[in-house]
């Protein structure tokens, strides 16, 4: 789709802030109007840049939260995790308001994708805002009605961080076939059976699917939580191929 | 914003995923999903798999095997310079249904 519907060199376009929301205290989705958007698949990202008034330009990557549906009728939404010493992120999360253009130039990336007509098992791990691009796997799944199995383990540093924590409860009840499970590596909610801790072995081994199933698995978050996670996948004897994974950056 | 040049950070390593849009804004394909190998120690596997230093302006792909650099993508204000010296070979799918 985003290698054939996009003919030719992909430019940056002017997007318009249509909607914001919090999800948390301190993460925004962004829902942008983007004309002549071609659609996407769920993984995939945009880059985002900024131009100060005396041209300075920054440039950041941004995965696209929302599916795209079959019919088309789709929308574009990021969603941004603010950074307090941030050069891009507090911009977003905090100044851009509804009207106001950004620049945006995707969709991009076509590896680290999910396609619905994959039968595979999938596991995802996911550190923080990492947990974008797979709510957009998440979602595309339930859009697309498919059956395979899909359980997310999702860590995050106390429960007020964790993104889309509604509709992912509500999901677990309405989408047949999808589990999640939550790690939390400063704070607890209260009567968690476990201390806070960062996402072990017993955690993927007990709530991702074993290898014997040759899930597909896919990690995103902050670098080392990424370096982390593939490396215990590869320890429980996944295929190293059948690992993707996509680094944001920073430490978790 | 300051108005030092937009570097997000030398020591953090992100991966080939976030070359994406500046490849793509080079070539008419996503060369993200293409599989690179390594002239230094043969490996291959996906560009996207490559770990990345630099910010968009010069960035640095490295073969996540040994460590050599494998690709380079340096802007000019009119230009794009790519330097794969350290890829025997690129091999591009066509589909990508
Ligand atoms: C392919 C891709 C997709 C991405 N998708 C998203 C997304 O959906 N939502 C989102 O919020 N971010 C996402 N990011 C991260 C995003 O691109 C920026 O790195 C992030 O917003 C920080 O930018 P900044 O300018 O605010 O901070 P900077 O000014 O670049 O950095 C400020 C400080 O934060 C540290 N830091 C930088 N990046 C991170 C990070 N990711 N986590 C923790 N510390 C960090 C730096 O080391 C530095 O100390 C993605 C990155 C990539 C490569
Ligand atoms: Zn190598």
């Amino acid at each position: 789709m985003a290698g054939t519907a996009v003919s030719g060199r992909l430019t940056w376009r002017a997007a318009t802030l249509a909607e914001a929301r919090w999800e948390t205290p301190s993460a925004r989705t962004l829902v942008l109007d983007v004309p002549d958007w071609p659609g996407h698949l769920p993984g995939q990202h945009v880059d985002v840049r900024l131009t100060a008034e005396d041209g300075y330009r920054a440039q950041r990557s941004y995965s696209i939260a929302s599916a795209w549906p079959s019919s088309g009728d789709g929308k574009v939404e990021l969603t941004i995790q603010r950074l307090d010493d941030g050069e891009v992120s507090p911009y977003l999360t905090d100044d851009v308001q509804v009207g106001d253009q950004i620049e945006l130039r995707g969709p991009v990336g076509g590896w680290f994708v999910w396609r619905s007509k994959s039968t595979s098992p999938v596991t995802l791990l996911a550190g923080g805002s990492g947990v974008v691009p797979l709510m957009a796997m998440i979602r595309a799944r339930a859009d697309a009605g498919t059956k395979q199995p899909f359980r997310l383990i999702y860590s995050v540093r106390t429960p007020e961080d964790a993104l889309y924590a509604d509709e992912l409860r509500r999901r677990v009840r309405d989408d047949a076939g999808l589990d999640v499970h939550f790690v939390y590596t400063r704070k607890t909610p209260d009567g968690w059976p476990a201390p806070p801790k960062r996402l072990d072995v017993a955690a993927v081994n007990t709530y991702g699917w074993p290898p014997d199933f040759a899930p597909d698995c896919y990690v995103c978050g902050p670098t080392t939580f990424v370096e982390t996670a593939a490396d215990i996948l590869v320890a429980l004897g996944h295929e190293p191929r059948r690992i993707r994974t996509e680094r944001f950056g920073g430490t978790s | 914003m300051s108005d030092r040049d937009s570097a997000p950070v030398e020591a953090t390593t992100l991966d080939g995923n976030a070359m994406a849009g500046d490849l793509r804004e080079l070539f008419a394909v996503d060369v993200t999903v293409a599989q690179y190998k390594c002239a230094g120690c043969g490996h291959a596997d996906a560009v996207a798999t490559l770990m990345l230093w630099g910010a968009a302006g010069g960035r640095v792909a490295r073969c996540p095997h040994c460590s050599d650099v494998v690709l380079r993508v340096v802007r000019a204000p009119d230009r794009v310079f790519l330097d794969l010296q350290g890829c025997v070979r690129l091999e591009v799918p066509l589909t990508d249904d």
